[in-house]
């Protein structure tokens, strides 16, 4: 027996104002993880550890525990968007992301030795809590070797920064744990994608779009923006090459490590545009495009250019009028782009002109800006609220990266990270090679507010705030309120020791008295939200009588 | 940006306005002094929070593939 979430039907749009910013989207961060005290510690172990002290965290929070289990019925990570589905078989192991990295007592005993899980303590069935979803509708779990927080959905670029700065305040609440325990070794956390020895890993966006869209124009429209959205978004990187072996310092953290332009893959062959089809939604109505080759941001200003202009040039592609341009070689003018500080370089088109990076970005900046002006949603007073705001810094942006790059240092996130890079190379002579500046590199992401060197120079001002901290806070226990998420979130918060589980698109009760379990799909992103459920979370505080009027609102349920 | 919210988003060819709130005028002198200054007052204080040994702290910091 199951029953929808009540809701209007949303449209193949998804129900949003369409032309600008707004759209259903989220990110994902896998964070760098490093015990200094224990280099030699399994990275597996450690995050499962981090997964471990952010429950104690929730449980002191919530008598019952504000969290609850991944449910892995809907994933499908071999489905292609260009409409085929890759044999298990041939898939790399690492591409099974369906199935729960649950790391059983016998496992953890055989590689690490009894005295370790003891130390870390299972549950009753003798396995580690990998995997959880919060009462903010996020998703914590251990991702390969990393801890990963994937944010809940939101519906525009302003949510998606608060959501994913929330992330970070749960790893950080994860690390204080881990800290304040005297028979662990501490943990820090980072947010940045690379160790600059050949390893990298993600910092992902997700977003909503119609299933109509050919797939070969999402690819089209996107590429040339993609090679060149890292002038307003990259994170920054010392060193030159997957393993750093070139000194100096480059624009992106990612870049190096695309290898071809269209796959599936995420952790091989990583293509700049990534086929992965999971909708995590209805599958005939929706598409979910998962974007990898963004750097994780811990510049709001970054942040939010880096959803908000995205978004803005799917609605591009979606009305079929994304700029017709195509790049020559994109996987190496990809990686000139983020090579070139200075962002005079030229890239050669499939026409044979030659534009940098800055003037691409001003093409898709002028179609962008026209179709949501024609669109009504660009307005300041009348729009939807959103676009406006993202036409407005992205413009603002690329004035500065083309004549006040000290003006876009405290935005743009590379250049923060470089001006204070140069600074200690002035002050103290130091040639790109120097350790010094690999570990300014590499604090700069720690994600502690005294060590981190953003945080140092966001608390002088000297980085903008997009969400104030209060905010930011607010989003660590609550969900967004217009998705589907604020359904999950308070399903967790509310009900979350009658809960055998939750996915994006489910939630499983397991009440007493009641014989089998209980699954609520949740396939439409834009239904569950404060406005159609809230009233039923106000009159029931008990799992029982809440499941009960959900079902009896769901003719035939 | 309480202050920007009336205005149309603006092409390349027209101003821009700063998001960051205007300083008070100042020589320029005074400002490139004030603005050396903040750097070095920045670089002592991180002097301060970098951790100690760089060579090896950064050596050690090695992650397992990812996404």
């Amino acid at each position: 027996m199951t029953a929808a979430v009540p809701g209007r039907q949303a449209d193949a749009a998804g129900g949003l104002p369409v032309g600008g910013a707004m759209r259903v989207m989220g990110s994902e961060t896998e964070y760098g993880i490093h015990a200094p005290s224990a280099p030699g510690a399994n990275a597996t172990m450690m995050s499962a550890r981090v997964i471990q002290a952010y429950a104690q965290v929730t449980r002191q929070r919530a008598a019952g525990g504000a969290e609850t289990r991944w449910d892995y019925t809907d994933e499908e990570p071999l489905h292609d968007a260009r409409g085929w589905t890759l044999e298990r078989a041939s898939a790399d192991p690492e591409q099974l992301t369906d199935q729960p990295p649950v790391l059983d007592a016998e496992a953890i005993a055989l590689a690490y030795g009894r005295q370790e899980l003891e130390a870390d303590g299972g549950d009753e069935a003798g396995t580690l809590l990998m995997n959880m979803v919060l009462g903010n509708g996020a998703r914590l779990y251990v991702d390969h070797a990393h801890p990963e927080y994937s944010s809940p959905e939101v519906t525009n670029p302003r949510a998606a920064v608060t959501w994913d700065a929330a992330g970070d305040l749960v790893a950080l609440a994860a690390v204080r744990r881990l800290a304040a325990d005297p028979e662990l070794p501490p943990i820090n956390l980072y947010k940045n994608n690379t160790d600059n020895k050949s390893v990298s890993y993600g910092s992902h966006e997700n977003y909503l779009m119609p299933r109509s869209v050919p797939f070969g124009d999402i690819v089209r429209g996107l590429t040339p923006f993609f090679v060149t959205r890292q002038i307003i978004c990259g994170a920054g990187r010392v060193g030159l090459g997957q393993d750093s072996a070139r000194p100096g310092y480059q624009i992106s953290q990612r870049a190096d490590f695309f290898e071809t332009e269209v796959g599936l893959e995420t952790t091989i062959r990583r293509p700049i545009i990534n086929t992965r089809d999971e909708p995590h939604a209805t599958a005939d109505k929706y598409r979910r495009l998962h974007v990898i080759i963004g750097d994780a941001n811990l510049s709001q200003a970054s942040n939010f250019l880096k959803f908000g202009t995205t978004a803005m040039v799917l609605s591009l592609i979606e009305a079929g009028l994304a700029p017709r341009i195509e790049i020559h070689e994109p996987v190496a003018a990809l990686q000139a782009v983020s090579h070139d500080t200075s962002l005079t370089a030229t890239l050669r088109l499939g026409d044979g002109r030659r534009v940098t990076a800055l003037d691409l970005q001003w093409i898709y900046f002028e179609a962008a800006s026209k179709h949501a002006q024609d669109t009504g949603v660009a307005d300041a007073v009348d729009g939807d609220g959103h676009t406006h705001e993202v036409l407005e810094r992205w413009s603002a942006t690329l004035s500065e990266l083309g004549g006040d790059r000290a003006a876009a240092a405290t935005s743009v996130e590379w250049l923060a990270k470089l001006s204070l890079l140069e600074g200690y190379r002035q002050r103290d002579g130091l040639a790109w090679d120097n350790a010094r500046l690999g570990l300014v590199d590499l604090q700069w992401a720690d994600i502690r507010p005294e060590k981190g060197l953003y945080y140092r120079l966001l608390a002088r001002d000297r980085m903008q705030r997009i969400v104030d901290d209060a905010a930011i806070g607010r989003a660590v226990t609550e969900p967004p309120s217009d998705t589907r998420a604020y359904f999950r979130g308070r399903c967790v918060s509310r009900f979350g020791a009658d809960l055998a589980g939750a996915s994006w698109d489910s939630v499983i009760f397991d009440v007493p008295g009641r014989g089998r379990l209980q699954r609520v799909p949740t396939r439409e992103p834009l239904r569950g939200t404060e406005a159609l459920t809230g009233p039923l979370f106000a009159r029931h505080r008990e799992a029982g009588p809440f499941l009960a009027e959900l079902l009896g609102l769901s003719p035939g349920s | 940006m309480a202050g920007q919210e009336q205005h149309q988003p603006q092409s390349r060819d027209t101003e821009i306005d700063e998001d960051v709130p205007a300083a008070p005028p100042a020589p320029a002198d005074a400002q490139a002094s004030a603005a050396t200054q903040g750097v070095d007052d920045l670089l002592d204080e991180i002097d301060g929070v970098l951790e100690s040994n760089a060579e090896e702290f950064v050596r050690a910091f090695v992650q397992k593939g990812g996404q």
